[in-house]
């Protein structure tokens, strides 16, 4: 499916045997859509010689700093965003 | 200022996906020109892939395939080093052990 | 250290790791089989060390006078470049992003070192880092600190990890005091780690007019 910007959204948190761009201190996350960005080819088979087909959308997620680290030093607004692949992505409430 | 002490979900990690990776460590600014074999290295990758022996997700890939201790210790381009003859010798462009070989004195 | 005859190719000398004699071997070996050509080499190694932090500045400093182009920079930072005559790279989407009195941005890539090399130059050692790939995402405020930024206390901090296809740039504030500078004067109070989103701009006394 696609996502909206303003959506809330969950990372998966499946382990991933090789090659991925989803970092870990985000599996498992729920953060928010900020931005709709294209279609990619998947970096998870074309680093292993393949294609990398069919291109896989990619969304720019914003989430809380203070919803990812306990001990977080710093203000409450602050937040992260990281580009994540939509085969990544999970409608969250 | 104390850095954050910060704990790590609990899904696995490869080596090289350090976002929030537990350290104090400051931050050592100083920097270095790349020397002339760190530019060979880089345009090598770049002329590889221009062939299509290489793309940046089979350069991330080899990089990341490199054995955890190895990793950590390794400077930037050896990691690219590694990577790229990783790649080449996949692709059977290289021969097991042929660069050591011409190497060797 | 030994002299050495620039016409020759460089000679491995003591100081340099095992990995520099094996990266020559293998050029040489790749280009005796044809695989690659040297010309093609040479031309990667003269695209980077023609980078630097400039045409970013540019970018920067044209943002500054100009509201319209400031638009078209923050919509498409690519197409923004293009439209100065400056190489924006290979990676099909170079995002800006603006900070504010209310936001600071600061970038990382903390799965590799993706970086707007075009734009910038080659990364600083730093940005490669292991401790900065850690911490910039789980104490960003830490490594402000420790590169001498402090953020007023209504500043909302926006950390952006590069992890794919899509490179940022950050649009840093526009100095005060800085109203009577040119352009060209401006762009060279725009320092790289400005971009990168770990320092401010330098302050107009420093522009020698």
């Amino acid at each position: 499916m696609t996502y909206r910007p303003g959506q809330r959204v969950r990372v998966a948190a499946r382990a991933h045997e090789g090659h991925h761009r989803t970092p870990g201190y985000l599996k498992g996350r729920t953060g928010t859509v900020e931005r709709v960005h294209a279609a990619f080819r998947n970096p998870e088979t074309r680093a292993y010689g393949a294609e990398g087909l069919p291109e896989q959308r990619l969304y720019l997620v914003g989430f809380a700093q203070r919803d990812l680290w306990p001990d977080y030093r710093g203000h409450a607004d602050d937040r992260i965003y990281a580009d994540v692949f939509e085969h990544w992505l999970e409608e969250a409430e | 200022m104390q850095p954050a002490r910060v704990t790590i979900a609990p899904v696995e990690r490869a080596v090289h996906d350090r976002g929030g990776w537990p350290t104090e460590a400051p931050i050592d600014r100083s920097e270095h020109e790349l020397a002339d074999w760190e530019l060979l290295t880089d345009a090598l990758a770049g002329a590889l892939t221009r062939r299509g022996l290489l793309n940046v997700d089979q350069l991330r890939r080899g990089i990341e395939s490199m054995a955890p201790d190895e990793y950590e210790r390794a400077s930037y381009y050896e990691r690219w080093l590694f990577s790229i003859e990783t790649a080449l010798t996949e692709q059977g462009v290289l021969a097991a052990g042929e660069l050591d070989a011409r190497l060797a004195p | 250290m030994s002299e050495h005859d620039h016409d020759h190719a460089p000679i491995t000398n003591g100081d340099e790791p095992a990995a520099a004699a094996r990266v020559r071997a293998l050029e040489a070996l790749l280009v005796e089989r044809g695989v690659i050509a040297r010309e093609d080499v040479r031309q990667g190694i003269d695209w980077l060390v023609s980078r630097s932090p400039a045409d970013g500045a540019r970018l920067v400093a044209r943002a500054w006078v100009d509201p319209a182009f400031r638009q078209r920079l923050l919509a498409d930072a690519r197409a923004a470049a293009l439209e100065l005559g400056l190489d924006p790279g290979p990676s099909p989407v170079v995002v800006a992003v603006e900070n504010t009195e209310a936001v600071h941005h600061m970038v990382v890539c903390t799965l590799c070192s993706c970086y707007p090399r075009a734009l910038l130059g080659p990364p600083p050692d730093w940005y490669k880092s292991l401790a900065y790939r850690s911490r910039a995402v789980s104490d960003p405020r830490g490594v402000l600190g420790e590169f001498g930024v402090v953020l007023d206390d209504d500043v909302e901090l926006r950390v952006l990890d590069s992890t794919a296809d899509i490179r940022y740039l950050v649009v840093p504030r526009r100095p005060p005091g800085s109203e009577a500078l040119s352009e060209d004067e401006l762009a060279t109070l725009v320092t790289r780690d400005a971009m990168i989103g770990v320092a401010q701009p330098a302050a107009p006394a420093a522009v020698e007019s």
